[in-house]
């Protein structure tokens, strides 16, 4: 049973309150990863998930035993560092089977679990060789095998891909994603890259200033933010946010934006308290823009549009709307006359409404 | 990429004290006092040549012979012991203790003091009549001996505990910074993989701090062969010769014992062996250099 | 009256374990150890000779006195004069100022040229510098007495000061080519492309950058320089004896009973400056053996 569950959890650093009452419950075999910018508490939650740091109040529980006070050594886990932190003047072998020595494990069973492990990380011709003399993703390998011959059910992973470049990133990722399904095992991955946030995980729990801001599934995270944080933090290039007031008297619910403009909301799903005459903030995704062909459910969302930036598989098109800067994503192929004032179309029920005070999704 | 060879007249004029210094201070004075040391030299510079004649008499001094024995036992004591505790010293203070800064600073201040300074206050504590002997038998144990200042055959010893006193300060402060360049994240590593701390110690830091080691080696080994101050302070050489040095030997010979071709020989015999001992490391050194560097 | 055992949680019960008592007993008691010798210099300056020939090394005077230090300073014996330690000290720091200046001055000099400009033999000429740093002195002093002699500088304070600055150039050329070697290369060019020359670029650009490595310089000299026995001994001269010949001369050459009351007054004021220097620069000074240690 390789479940997790955090309880209550408070850290301080001081007097300084790093997490805040935090509950998060991990199935068996999940992977979970702990999403957000530099100080939102993420790594803090996995080092005391770990047992490197101490608790100022709450439980973690692992494979159902509480191990709030046991040593890292003793809590099932393994971990993987950003700076992989592999020991520098011993051989690949003498990395993995370290720890296994000194918990005085037999000889035949270190050298099948290195077996194993070099096996499924393809890591074999390393073996004999030092950290020095290989590359940042052998290195990262290596680091990810150490905790393999651990024999655990629980990985943790702090930033493991930030040191390597972009194409050893994805490389990489693909790797990790696929370790995930052939070990099966729990994995908590903490990382500020969302891009590795959705294709990785099971569930993604964002974080901001030591609260867990929304947990849920990637498609869930993306499609349906739950507040404004979220919604900003996720997709790339990220969503369009523009100003406005709920008018939902008569007729078609409507926004109603800064220079007049009324657009129509029919179809959006209010799961807030919306009232009318709320000062609300529309956010809407570059690629849930049509300028071309209108949509069943779509609406009209007048743009005027500046700058085409091309990218290749799809281009960018700049533009504002009612005086805050908006983007729109067509097809490479396209071609957009610049600068223009069009009627381009949405479909409210893609879109999300924020209230503008607090950010909450209404 | 740094430009190569630029044309400056201003450079070379800039360095032209430089390079009068290394030509006669350096290179000529090396010359200069081997060739002396072929020679009867007594007091001013004779230049006749008698070739090894000198080299067989300094051997066949007694007081050479005793010197180059308390060399090494002095140097091995006085290296062997600054490594050890300044290793401990630096690993003590790297536990995240309190009032760190202020054990620094007492461990490192021995160090900003002259060795004269350093044998002097040493000289006086080990004194067997107004020191430490007397101070414990004063106490009740009448029995207690401690000596080794006046004995012939333990008076090194002292002048290595002096040394080590002196000098454990710095190679900890050497090894804390070692120490402090840690990555954090290979403690974390090695807590995860359950290793014990005091094998984590031996296993990983010790080697991984090698370089800083051999640097605080050299160094130390410099300190051993130039040692003066401090024996002239603590023991002037004595009781009788069981504490001469090779520094000491050279220096009385040059200018109280008016015989210059014997100093000089002695001088060149510790010039050769220093070069026999640095020039496997300069080698390494500069070979590492040429590879890039490793690990 | 229950018997539920209490369920962890929050932070782990503070351990008090054998080996964090294990650390603070070893530093506690190599503390003692780096401070006995300072402390029974301190307590021993200022006893009576009464006290002290009683041999209770450790024990509070119980007639402190500062006559000691009074006649250390003002009336000790160093060999045929009878003015007190001051002479010295005067004379360490005649000797210290233009060493120090001269010594600096020079390594910055060279450090400066050795980093940028790099003209033809520079390699050579560091090398033989950096070589000359392990060499017993001992191979190079008869020369040097005689060249010396040979210029009228033999047992003068030029004559000191020259010898410092050729023993001390290994160290400083060192520091200063090691700290220019980490400024950007493209501040140099810029400033070349700017039309400056050799000592324009220096004096305008690289100086007043160095600010760091020249208090890590002065620390070490000064530590170094009024330190120093031997070079003061040979090459001064009698009139221009530093304070820690003067000390070895008060200690050592005495007829008669030995006022080790005395001897230790006069011990700790030769160890004032560079002990000042030390406590008021505390960082600096690790930075400077981290810096001269750390070779390249």
């Amino acid at each position: 049973m390789a479940t997790v569950s955090i309880r209550e959890l408070e850290i301080d650093f001081g007097t300084l309150r790093v997490l805040q009452t935090l509950n998060l419950d991990i199935k068996e075999g999940e992977f979970i990863v702990l999403l957000g910018p530099s100080g939102c508490g993420k790594s803090t939650l996995l080092n005391a998930v770990a047992g490197l740091l101490d608790v100022t109040a709450g439980q973690i529980w692992i494979g159902g035993k509480n191990v709030t006070w046991e040593e890292p050594k003793d809590r099932g886990i393994g971990m993987v560092f950003q700076s992989y932190a592999l020991y520098p003047r011993m051989t690949v072998k003498g990395n993995l089977s370290f720890g296994l020595k000194m918990a005085k494990t037999p000889h035949d069973e270190i050298e099948k679990r290195v077996a194993k492990a070099a096996k499924i990380l393809q890591i074999e011709p390393l073996l004999g060789r030092r950290p020095s003399e290989l590359s940042g993703g052998q290195r990262q390998r290596v680091a990810i095998g150490r905790a393999l011959v651990r024999d655990v059910d629980v990985f943790l992973f702090d930033e493991p891909l930030s040191n390597l470049d972009a194409k050893l990133r994805t490389e990489l990722r693909v790797e990790i994603k696929r370790l995930h399904h052939e070990l099966g095992s729990t994995m908590i991955y903490v990382t500020h890259d969302q891009i590795e946030a959705l294709t990785l995980a099971d569930r993604i729990a964002v974080m901001n200033g030591g609260v867990i801001q929304q947990l849920a599934s990637p498609k869930e995270i993306y499609r349906r933010p739950v507040n404004r944080f979220v919604a900003g933090f996720v997709g790339s290039p990220g969503m369009n946010f523009v100003d406005g007031t709920l008018a939902l008297g008569g007729g078609a619910p409507g926004f109603v934006l800064s220079d007049g403009t009324r657009l129509d909301i029919s179809g959006y799903e209010f799961s807030g308290d919306p009232k009318d005459g709320q000062p609300a903030t529309i956010g809407i995704r570059p690629e849930q823009i049509e300028l071309k062909e209108k949509a069943e459910d779509a609406t009209i969302l007048p743009i005027h549009l500046n700058l085409v930036e091309p990218m290749g598989a799809d281009s960018l098109v700049w533009g504002h709307v009612s005086g805050t800067q908006f983007a729109v994503r067509i097809d490479g192929d396209d071609h957009v006359a610049t600068p223009a004032t069009v009627d381009a179309f949405f479909s409210p029920s893609q879109a999300s409404i924020f209230d503008k005070a607090g950010g909450a999704r209404l | 990429m740094k430009p190569r060879f630029i044309r400056s007249i201003a450079a070379q004029i800039a360095l032209l004290p430089a390079w009068l210094i290394v030509i006669f201070a350096y290179l000529g004075t090396i010359a200069w006092t081997i060739r002396i040391s072929f020679s009867s030299t007594k007091v001013f510079p004779t230049y006749d040549f008698i070739g090894l004649k000198q080299y067989e008499r300094l051997f066949a001094t007694e007081r050479w012979i005793i010197s180059g024995q308390n060399l090494f036992i002095f140097g091995a004591c006085f290296i062997i012991g600054c490594l050890i505790f300044g290793f401990l010293l630096a690993v003590f203070i790297d536990q995240k203790i309190r009032a760190e800064s202020v054990f620094r600073t007492i461990f490192l201040y021995p160090y900003a003091m002259s060795f004269i300074v350093t044998g002097l206050v040493w000289q006086w504590t080990l004194n067997p009549t107004l020191g430490v002997q007397q101070t414990v038998r004063n106490w009740g144990w009448q029995d207690f001996t401690f000596d080794w200042l006046v004995r012939g055959d333990r008076a090194i010893y002292v002048i290595a505990i002096a040394g080590i006193w002196q000098a454990s300060g710095l190679v900890m402060a050497i090894l804390l910074a070692g120490l402090r360049g840690i990555d954090q994240e290979l403690w974390k590593a090695a807590k995860v993989d359950g290793i014990p701390t005091w094998r984590v110690y031996l296993h990983i830091i010790v080697p991984m701090l090698s370089p800083m080691f051999v640097t605080a080696t050299v160094l130390l080994a410099t300190a051993v062969v130039k040692v003066y101050d401090l024996v002239i302070a603590l023991t002037g050489g004595g009781p009788g010769i069981s504490t001469e040095v090779p520094a000491k030997f050279v220096i009385d010979y040059l200018f109280n014992r008016q015989n210059v071709g014997l100093a000089t020989a002695a001088s060149t015999v510790m010039f050769v062996t220093v070069l026999v001992v640095l020039a496997p490391w300069l080698y390494s050194q500069y070979f590492r250099g040429q590879r890039g560097r490793g690990a | 009256m229950s018997t539920t055992t209490m369920e962890p949680q929050g932070p782990r019960p503070s351990r008090i374990t054998p080996a964090r008592i294990g650390v603070y007993a070893f530093l506690v008691v190599s503390a003692a150890f780096f401070l006995l010798p300072l402390y029974v210099m301190l307590i021993t300056s200022i006893k009576p000779m009464a006290e002290i020939r009683l041999g209770n090394l450790f024990s509070f005077p119980l007639a402190p006195t500062i006559e000691p230090w009074i006649k250390a300073w003002t009336y000790a014996c160093t060999g045929v004069n009878c003015d007190g330690i001051k002479v010295g000290f005067l004379n360490s720091f005649r000797i210290l100022v233009p060493s120090v200046i001269v010594s600096i001055a020079l390594g910055a000099t060279i450090g400066y040229a050795l980093s940028f400009w790099r003209p033809r033999g520079a390699n050579f000429l560091f090398a033989v510098l950096l070589l000359g740093a392990f060499i017993p002195y001992q191979v190079f002093l008869y020369p040097l007495v005689r060249m010396l002699s040979t210029v009228g500088l033999y047992n003068s304070l030029p004559g000191i000061v020259v010898v410092h600055t050729i023993f001390g150039l290994p160290l400083m050329t060192l520091l200063f080519r090691n700290f220019y070697a980490g400024i950007p290369i493209d501040l140099f060019k810029a400033a070349r492309v700017d039309g400056g020359g050799f000592w324009a670029i220096f004096f305008r650009l690289m100086l007043p950058l160095s600010t760091p490595i020249i208090i890590v310089a002065v620390i070490l000299q000064v530590t170094g320089i009024w330190n120093d026995f031997l070079f003061g001994l040979i090459f001064a001269g009698r009139e221009n004896f530093p304070m820690t010949v003067e000390l070895n001369n008060v200690v050592n050459t005495t007829t008669g009973e030995r006022e080790y009351n005395v001897n230790m007054a006069a011990t700790i004021l030769t160890a004032l400056v560079p002990l000042i220097v030390y406590f008021v620069s505390g960082r600096w000074f690790v930075r400077g053996i981290a810096a001269g240690a750390v070779k390249g």
